[in-house]
């Protein structure tokens, strides 16, 4: 009780409570919940946290919640959602100043109303702290990068309840260690982002989708080898493969000025040959997962060039029929598999397909029900370096405890 | 080197390294040894104890080892074209330099990748590529000479950067020797490898991580066509507000450059550029990518220009004319030793729309001290290159410059920008940490230099102006360090 009573004292008494089954972490279920509304409240909560042993985990909108092993304990939820600001939108520079809880379509719609975007499509949606946090991202990382290419300042909260910031407010700048990077994609463990500073792009003028159907893996492969080698920019090349074995469209995305990006469809069109069409309206799978929420999944990373084995090593994935999506010009791909799919039979086709991999690609078993039991992350070279940086940020471990690469 | 046990272990070190690496690999002769006193910022000097030229993974690893071993600083050096002397080396310690690891060992067109060793030339990576079409992006004004294993530590940078990122964003894994001798990678072929970003942090973190032995660099596309414009203006505030307008309009220009009437000056006595006369500004602007988009992207670029005063506009008809273009631009920081004896290249960054108060404040900080200031800048992103000119010769003129420049820097603070956009802090800006950071975000940087080089011998000295003894809680330091009270530690 002395607890709930210190984060209400601090979240104001609205804003702290006892959690409920619907607050499971990956099935883990916390003691409480609190939400606090700025920067020095997620210190105060953090200090707290450290002076009671609680081990916390932060939660934006939740849409990544079941992402990672889940914790090996959680007392604490620290909610973001409070953390929902605008800061700063500096349209004449292209930066945005946002809080953490800020949802990603809400920042969209303040800047798409200025003629800019954040480059970063995420298909889960959900916050800017937890796209920052899962370096989640979308069809247009092909051109503009992820979080790790945009965030160029950030200001996070230790465990230790300090507050720190690195980089800054412009493009351009070199003074110091890079946290940004660090924070992106470290899933909660190093500390709690609570503001996050991104370069902004302006929206395109113009944009064309142009389709094809593929037949089989091989002639996937030649064709986003076609794309990539010509001079057209793609902004996004993504591959959707609904039924293994079945047919898959390929979807190139152009964007530009409008005098430019008609020329260069019909160019695309006729490079790819086959059914190949322009169109201006997104296929109705762009930018979505591969998978419902219950669904396990997987994201596979690959040199661009191994696309067809990796294909083909999920093609006879042993009677698993996994849908796969993503990536094809980066790299990236997502698969899902139902959720009550043979455990067993997962776990041999990550096997299957880290093996395929080596020495270069990973497999990373995003989400999955506890039955599924493997190490959900691979082997991860510098794994001392990184347990080394985590003590250093976390010396209790109380911050997402278990969720990361080798157990961190 | 005066301290006995310093000198006994560099010793020990070269009879070590000379067995492990071969006779011609270590430089301890003093006179050879003093070559190597400085980077590109040659006022601060300092010979190395000892030099070492490996030539593969295993001899850096042979290198860190020893001196971990017995606990003596190290220093790697590439080209040595730094300019914020980050590559300064230590009397007491020892200098890798990379120059001997200069192979590349893979251009994999399919993966849109090339493996290098750091000693690699930055522009030798696009060399590699260009006939297969492609291109390595980040590219330094000194791309002809400096290495792609400084390029890491410095994050650097160049014209190109407002479109196409720094290395970082071009840099998908390392292989580094670490401060306590192992070899491991960051990142990879592949991007969002699992686990933090290490790579990601290594880059930009002037060789105080440890010591980079590969590199896996990202290849791009060549664009389809490249154009060029060169347009003059009265005033900087004229080109101020046409950089303003282009980006306004929704174009990324792949470089937006200015220079004031000062640089401009310069750049005419020393290459005789030929801008227009007159000029008080001119702005080279450039585009790229598919011919019809940027056909219609520098149509307006070229109205925006006209429309906010350019008095002339010329537009490169071919790559000698581009050249041409950018001749003057690219030369300006050497040629300002035409028009003085002595000058100090500062590198600020202040959010682009604050250019032209910031100019302003800049010209009022010169007239008032009498120092003349030439600007030449990245004004698409805001990076200040403000030569301060000053004659050594004159009592009390170097000093008075090195307060101009450091008055800028406050400038760029002030307006939420960065002391750096792409020299680096070094040991010459150590100083301005903390007036941009608090003592909190230095200690929370410093975590990450306790996890990679806990003995602190990795490039110490750099970055920090106080660095935090790791182990130590963090949080305000009071008074000194018993560690340091107690002669076992020192602060640099």
């Amino acid at each position: 009780m002395a607890v709930l009573a210190g984060l209400a004292a601090i979240c104001g008494a609205g804003n702290a409570r006892e959690a409920g089954p619907h607050d499971a972490v990956a099935g883990v279920t916390p003691k409480y919940v609190a939400a606090p509304g700025c920067t020095e409240e997620v210190a105060a909560v953090l200090r707290l946290a450290a002076d009671q042993a609680l081990t916390v985990v932060p939660r934006g909108t939740g849409t990544k919640l079941a992402w990672g092993a889940p914790p090996r304990s959680v007392d604490l939820v620290l909610d973001t959602t409070r953390l929902a600001r605008v800061v700063e939108h500096a349209a004449g520079d292209l930066v945005v100043v946002v809080e953490a809880g800020t949802r990603l379509d809400t920042l969209q719609e303040t800047l798409a109303a200025h003629g800019q975007r954040l480059a970063l499509d995420p298909p889960s949606g959900g916050t800017v702290g937890g796209t920052v946090a899962a370096n989640a991202a979308g069809p247009l990382r092909l051109l503009y990068g992820t979080a790790r290419d945009l965030l160029i300042g950030v200001t996070v909260v230790r465990a230790d309840g300090v507050v720190a910031r690195a980089g800054g407010k412009v493009v351009k700048n070199v003074a110091g260690y890079d946290l940004g990077k660090l924070f992106t994609g470290s899933y909660g463990t190093l500390g709690v982002i609570t503001q996050a500073v991104f370069r902004l792009h302006p929206l395109p003028a113009a944009r064309a989708y142009v389709t094809r159907t593929v037949a089989d893996a091989a002639e996937a492969s030649r064709l986003v080898q076609a794309v990539l080698r010509s001079q057209l920019v793609p902004a996004a090349l993504e591959l959707d493969l609904p039924r293994p074995g079945g047919p898959a469209t390929l979807v190139v995305l152009l964007e530009g000025a409008p005098a430019g990006v008609p020329a260069r469809a019909e160019t695309l069109v006729a490079l790819l040959g086959g059914d190949a069409r322009a169109g201006e309206e997104a296929p109705p799978w762009w930018g979505r997962h591969p998978f419902g929420p219950d669904d396990i999944t997987l994201k596979i990373a690959y040199p661009i060039a191994d696309l067809e084995a990796v294909m083909t090593a999920l093609a006879g994935a042993g009677g698993l029929e996994p849908t796969l999506r993503g990536s094809v010009g980066t790299g990236v791909l997502h698969a899902g598999l139902p959720g009550d799919a043979d455990p067993a039979a997962v776990a041999r086709l990550l096997g299957t397909l880290r093996q395929a991999l080596r020495p270069w690609g990973s497999a990373i078993l995003l989400q999955a029900p506890p039955a599924v039991a493997v190490d959900r992350w691979g082997d991860v070279p510098a794994l001392a370096l990184m347990r080394r940086v985590k003590t250093q940020f976390d010396p209790a471990h109380r911050l997402s405890p278990g969720r990361f690469v080798g157990g961190i | 080197m005066a301290d006995p046990t310093a000198s006994e272990a560099l010793s020990r070190l070269a009879h070590r390294f000379r067995a492990a690496l071969g006779e011609r690999a270590v430089i301890s002769d003093p006179v050879e040894l003093a070559t190597y006193s400085c980077d590109g910022l040659t006022h601060y000097t300092a010979t190395p104890g000892l030099v070492v030229l490996p030539e593969t993974t295993e001899q850096v690893q042979e290198v860190v080892r020893g001196c971990a071993e017995l606990g003596v600083p190290y220093v790697a050096r590439g080209s040595g074209t730094g300019l914020s002397g980050g590559a300064l080396p230590r009397a007491d310690g020892v200098l890798v330099v990379t120059t001997r690891m200069r192979r590349i060992i893979e251009i994999d067109i399919p993966n849109q990748r090339a493996v290098v060793e750091p000693g690699v030339i930055n522009l030798e990576v696009t060399r590699a590529a260009a006939p297969h079409g492609f291109y390595y992006a980040p590219d330094p004004s000194s791309q002809q000479v400096c290495s792609i294993g400084g390029n890491v530590a410095e994050n650097s940078g160049g014209a190109h950067c407002l479109k196409y990122g720094f290395t970082v964003h071009h840099v998908l894994g390392l292989e580094i020797v670490t401060p306590d001798g192992e070899v491991v990678w960051l990142g990879g072929k592949t991007p969002d490898s699992p686990g933090y970003d290490l790579a990601g942090v290594f880059v930009g973190s002037e060789g105080t991580l440890g010591i980079v032995t590969k590199i896996v660099v990202r290849l791009l596309r060549a664009p389809q066509v490249v154009r060029t414009l060169l347009a003059g203006f009265r005033s900087t505030d004229e080109a101020g507000g046409a950089v303003s307008a282009i980006i306004g309009a929704g174009v990324v220009p792949a470089a937006i450059e200015m220079m004031d009437a000062l640089a401009i000056e310069a750049a005419e006595a020393s290459v005789h550029c030929d801008y227009p006369r007159g000029a008080g500004a001119v702005l080279i602007v450039e585009l790229d990518g598919p011919s019809a988009d940027v056909a219609q992207q520098f149509a307006e670029v070229e109205r925006h220009c006209r429309e906010h005063g350019a008095f002339e506009v010329r537009v490169a008809a071919d790559d000698v004319e581009r050249a041409e273009i950018w001749k003057g631009r690219k030369s300006a920081f050497a040629a300002v030793g035409r028009i003085s004896p002595d000058y100090l290249v500062q590198d600020g960054v202040i959010p682009r729309t604050a250019l032209p108060e910031v100019l302003r404040d800049i010209a009022e900080l010169s007239a008032r001290s009498g120092v003349r200031v030439a600007n030449v800048f990245h004004a698409g992103d805001g990076n200040l290159h403000p030569l301060v000119l000053f004659d050594e010769s004159v009592p009390g003129q170097g000093e008075r410059a090195e307060e101009v420049s450091g008055a800028i820097l406050d400038l760029c603070i002030r307006h939420g920008g960065s002391i750096t956009g792409e020299h680096g802090v070094g040991v010459d800006k150590a100083k301005f940490m903390p007036r941009m950071f608090t003592s909190e975000d230095l200690d929370t940087m410093q975590l990450v230099r306790c996890a990679f080089d806990p003995a602190g011998i990795c490039n110490p000295g750099k970055v920090f102006p106080t660095p935090r003894l790791c182990g130590e809680v963090p949080g305000k330091r009071k008074g000194v360090h018993p560690l340091v009270e107690a002669g076992r530690a020192e602060l640099f």
